[in-house]
């Protein structure tokens, strides 16, 4: 399968093998009604073994989710066929409504209408706290 | 600024012009006295603090203004399930500027979203108390006359004490400030803390009883050694004299330290140092109502040039 499959979308590729359901389910694909094809163990010079999304629809991807999950994906805006622009990913310096704070003390746990917002303290070490209670996520 | 959530954001500018305008208004309050006229503040007390609330209400009380709240979760809504959110935005329409104690981490942030007016972080669990740092700052630059070049030594509980946290967090900004932290091994400061410490070059040294270093302290901030910290009972029977003060310790410190203790005290400070001029810990509970009027009427924009 290559790119040209598609006339108007998007490709993420570079993806980390076995990271494609994940991505799937954080950038709720299963919402859309266009085709989105999902290939997994693709075989890559670069990576040895890498996943692949393919949306067959010029849709908004939240950049921020992918740039937390992988700054290393690559996002290619395909139109007419033709690969029209790659998207550079950067760990975002904010994430807000997409990883939730285990905080049982945190205000996030009894504010149903808080939104869970993260900031990032540590880009060396990837580290990222609850805006409210500054508990670090996954600790 | 607009609220006041957390010390950190803070500009060091911003305490210093803080701290400037506590002094001016502790030296003449009755300049001040009609500053808040017509104006309300909201003490929201979703958990009991009598001390803290008490000392809001007689700084709004003395700036000339007028005060309303609920001193405990059980008396507002929130145990009918009101949110936060919904409790600031109908309170908002009620006064100018709220003040709110909350059980949970990050309340105030969710506060500060939803209210039209400012909000203060009066204690978020055992997360943030900024206005205690405010105090704790203006009770060592009134006492030292500075805030830079001394040794700060803080006793006892150093791991769970957040007042210890943010007052090194502060205080580490200021050149010439060497950390004395004496402590159990159980409740030495934790790792985030240290961290701060090696990051901005701090001098300091993590000890077990304050005895040896007495003698070179500027300023002893003590906290409560509270006994279910401990895994056992003999830990604490053990432990648990050496981080009293008492006028035996004090005898050999020097004759202008600065005694402090952010109260209420059990034991950890005896009573028989209360008469000692070194003992600062009810003078800074004054200066704490000081600190707010100064708070209010920043947030409130009600300060007048001094
Ligand atoms: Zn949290």
């Amino acid at each position: 399968m290559n790119i040209d499959s598609i006339q108007n979308g998007i490709v993420l590729d570079h993806i980390s093998a076995g990271m494609c359901m994940e991505i799937y389910r954080l950038l709720r694909l299963d919402q859309l009604s266009c085709s989105v094809a999902i290939i997994k163990n693709a075989k890559s010079k670069r990576m040895g073994r890498k996943d692949i999304i393919k949306i067959d629809e010029d849709i908004d991807v939240d950049l921020n989710i992918l740039g937390y999950i992988d700054p290393n994906i690559t996002v290619n805006i395909i139109r007419d066929g033709k690969l029209v622009c790659k998207h550079k990913l950067d760990l975002p310096h904010e994430l807000n409504g997409v990883i939730m704070c285990r905080n049982p003390r945190c205000i996030t746990s009894t504010e149903n209408s808080a939104e869970h917002c993260f900031y990032l303290a540590d880009a060396a070490h990837k580290i990222y706290r609850c805006r409210y209670c500054d508990t670090a996520y996954g600790k | 600024m607009r609220n006041l959530i957390d010390i950190r954001d803070m500009t060091v500018e911003e305490i210093d012009r803080m701290l400037d305008l506590a002094d001016r208004i502790f030296e003449h309050p009755e300049q001040y006295r009609d500053t808040a006229n017509h104006k309300t503040l909201a003490t929201l007390f979703f958990e009991p603090s009598t001390r803290t609330r008490l000392s809001f209400e007689a700084a709004m009380l003395e700036l000339g203004g007028r005060i309303l709240g609920f001193s405990s979760a059980a008396s507002s809504s929130a145990t009918k399930g009101e949110s936060v959110a919904d409790t600031v935005a109908v309170v908002s329409g009620y006064c100018d500027i709220i003040a709110m104690r909350h059980p949970k981490e990050g309340a105030p942030v969710v506060a500060a979203r939803h209210a039209t007016v400012p909000v203060i972080n009066a204690g978020d669990g055992g997360h943030n108390h900024p206005t205690q740092t405010l105090t704790d700052l203006m009770t060592i630059r009134r006492e030292k006359g500075r805030l830079c070049d001394m040794n700060i030594g803080l006793c006892g509980d150093l791991q769970f004490g957040r007042t210890v946290h943010s007052l090194i967090a502060a205080m580490s900004r200021s050149p010439g400030i060497r950390f004395s932290l004496i402590s159990p091994d159980e409740l030495c400061i934790p790792d985030y803390v240290r961290e701060i410490l090696t990051e901005r070059g701090c001098d300091f040294v993590e000890i077990g009883s304050m005895e040896e270093v007495m003698p070179t302290l500027d300023v002893l901030y003590m906290t409560r050694v509270q006994k279910e910290r401990f895994f056992n009972e003999a830990d604490y029977i053990r432990l648990k004299d050496s981080y009293i003060l008492d006028p035996a310790k004090l005898s050999r410190a020097k004759d202008d330290l600065c005694v402090m203790h952010p109260l209420p005290r059990v034991n950890e400070i005896s009573t028989l140092v209360d008469n000692d001029p070194r003992a600062c810990y009810f003078k800074q509970a004054r200066y704490g109502k000081y600190v707010r009027m100064a708070l209010i009427l920043t947030l409130l924009e009600l300060v007048k040039e001094g």
